[in-house]
């Protein structure tokens, strides 16, 4: 159990996804199980189709669970189990950045002067503050992540949800939104699943990496990044990082190449 | 001379040429349906050359001058064919008499129907002091314009609320949606004047105002109904998930969420039904009607006056270009995040 203490803060037990499909029930998610513990920042990665954002998904109870139990601990009451940063950002075009950042809040009846201080708040440890009054459709695609990564940390969650956050932006931008998400991390210590395809965003981010196998989704392995914190950019130059690196591509690439043959 | 100068010059005596020689051997008339598509290519010819030599600060005017300048160019046209005995002036009246006719409905009362077109508004300071109130009252009721407005705009919110309200219904819930999507499809197709005999039977004055009222409501309704039910499916299933996931419920969820995702889609509903309420209720009033703009243009037609039937057609176009402008109005008021 990776040396965990007490009870974890996400329990997922014998988790079963099957879709009814043409050809006969199509099992998308088989006897998966895992546990974090509090404060721990743990990747899923494998390849596409392997069914780690339907566990996400089921995670943040947007989807339904065909066996098995997944379970959130409460700590402070009142506060949302999860919040969900969406890879295609899904903040509501009809709402101003600071609206946004404070939806959460806005449907917990927390006070209009109370949530527009902690979303502003929020705004200005991502540099957005003076795009508050601006609607989405008229920042860039990197900042319409940061309005969609900071609603989830205003909401203040037990666990926070990211489904392939960074996907949908271009390398760059990526790269520096990498370096925040790692920075504002350090500060909050949530507990974070964190889904992606990218090896090196797992390895840089997580204390740990959770691999799964190609359809359907079982759990493969699981490697502890025990790399120093603070992280940054720089710690993908390291030869600890390309060691861990070269591990898990050695047992993701066969599961890549097994996934590309089942789709043809 | 630059190739655009002389390219102009040619494609100018060219269509000047095609129609003039045409004319002279007594052919053009009888070829007309070629020769004016031919003529206007060569226009968008000429325009596309002269175009290139305009300076880009002058490319504003440019544009505007076409689109402006085009009609104009139609109208003047159509004027000259009418004045040199080209076409029919009793069916097809010069523009300069039909604006003479419409001006001539304007400033007049017509002590046969009792009505005005606008309802001589300069009249309103003698009237108030004679009549108070009510005397201004009754200088309005005797407007063609305001009848035709009033049935429309009662009759486009009588419909449009309760069926953006159904549509919604319609979009969230599927047993709703399966037990009358098949009959408002079926509703739709009808023509809405088809069933103004019936819905007058319903009204205890068949004549009055409710039935008109009412077929314009339930064209618009029907409209409504189906588009809100398409905008709101219509909404991404992602807003639907990250308001669930930050936690809206049921009345939130339709404020926050379903309501904003659809308005842009019910927006675009609107216009196409205000267009369809103007169809409905111009004809209802060709029909059956003792006031309105479409009963002045029917009467007029009826009556063998072709100036003033066309100066009624001209008074509902206005009054389409008006309301699509007021509902557009309403739209950046109401959906500031559309670019």
């Amino acid at each position: 159990m990776h040396g965990m203490i007490g009870t974890p803060k996400i329990a997922a037990r014998h988790v079963c996804k099957v879709y009814p499909g043409v050809d006969g029930p199509m099992v998308a998610l088989d006897d998966f199980s895992l546990d974090v513990a509090d404060g721990e920042f743990v990747s899923v990665i494998g390849p596409s189709g392997c069914g780690k954002s339907t566990f996400l998904r089921m995670v943040a109870g947007l989807d339904t669970i065909s066996s098995g139990t997944i379970e959130i601990a409460r700590g402070k009451a009142g506060r949302p189990l999860n919040s969900v940063v969406f890879q295609e950002y899904a903040i509501f075009p009809w709402k101003t950045v600071i609206e946004n950042v404070a939806f959460g809040l806005l449907m917990r009846g927390v006070s209009r002067p109370e949530r527009l201080a902690v979303a502003r708040g929020w705004l200005d440890r991502v540099g957005l503050a003076k795009f508050a009054a601006y609607y989405p459709h008229q920042i860039s695609g990197g900042m319409k992540q940061r309005v969609g990564i900071v609603r989830a940390l205003a909401n203040d969650p037990e666990v926070l949800l990211m489904d392939e956050p960074l996907g949908a932006l271009d390398a760059q931008t990526r790269l520096v939104l990498q370096d925040e998400l790692m920075r504002i991390w350090e500060e909050t210590r949530k507990t974070v699943v964190y889904i992606t395809h990218s090896l090196d965003e797992a390895v840089l981010l997580s204390d740990r990496v959770i691999l799964m196998s190609a359809q359907p989704g079982r759990l493969l392995a699981t490697f502890d990044i025990d790399l120093p914190r603070p992280r940054s950019a720089a710690t993908m130059n390291t030869p600890r990082f390309s060691e861990y690196r070269e591990m898990i591509w050695s047992r993701l690439s066969g599961e890549v190449a097994r996934a590309m043959e089942q789709q043809q | 001379m630059t190739a655009d100068r002389r390219a102009i010059l040619l494609l100018l005596v060219l269509s000047i040429g095609l129609n003039l020689g045409l004319a002279a051997i007594g052919l053009w008339r009888t070829l007309s349906w070629l020769v004016i598509p031919a003529s206007f290519v060569l226009l968008v010819l000429i325009c596309e050359r002269a175009g290139r030599l305009v300076p880009m600060r002058g490319r504003s005017v440019y544009e505007r001058a076409l689109a402006l300048g085009f009609p104009a160019a139609v109208l003047l046209l159509w004027q000259v064919a009418g004045d040199t005995g080209l076409i029919n002036t009793t069916w097809f009246p010069q523009p300069s008499r039909i604006l003479a006719g419409l001006w001539d409905l304007t400033v007049n009362y017509d002590r046969f129907s009792k009505a005005s077109l606008i309802g001589r508004p300069w009249l309103i300071p003698q009237y108030f002091a004679e009549g108070g109130l009510a005397g201004v009252w009754t200088l309005l009721a005797e407007s063609h314009v305001l009848a035709t407005v009033g049935r429309v705009l009662a009759g486009f919110v009588l419909g449009a609320v309760p069926g953006i309200l159904l549509g919604v219904v319609m979009g969230i819930n599927q047993t709703v949606r399966l037990m009358l999507d098949t009959t408002l499809s079926a509703v739709y197709v009808l023509p809405k004047i088809a069933i103004f005999p019936i819905v007058m039977l319903i009204f205890a004055d068949p004549f009055g105002e409710g039935p008109k009222i009412l077929v314009v409501a339930l064209a618009v309704f029907i409209l409504m109904t189906i588009n809100t039910m398409a905008a709101v499916r219509g909404i991404d299933r992602i807003y639907l998930m990250a308001g669930r996931n930050y936690g809206a419920t049921g009345w939130q969820m339709m404020r926050h969420v379903i309501l904003p995702g659809a308005l842009p889609v019910i927006f675009s509903g609107l216009r196409i039904a205000l267009g369809t309420a103007m169809i409905v209720i111009i004809s209802v009033e060709f029909l059956r009607a003792k006031q309105g703009v479409g009963f002045i243009t029917f009467y007029y037609w009826e009556v063998l006056n072709p100036e003033k039937m066309y100066a009624g057609l001209i008074v509902v176009m206005l009054l389409g270009v008006v309301l699509t402008y007021g509902l557009q109005w309403l739209q950046k008021r109401l959906i500031p995040w559309q670019r």
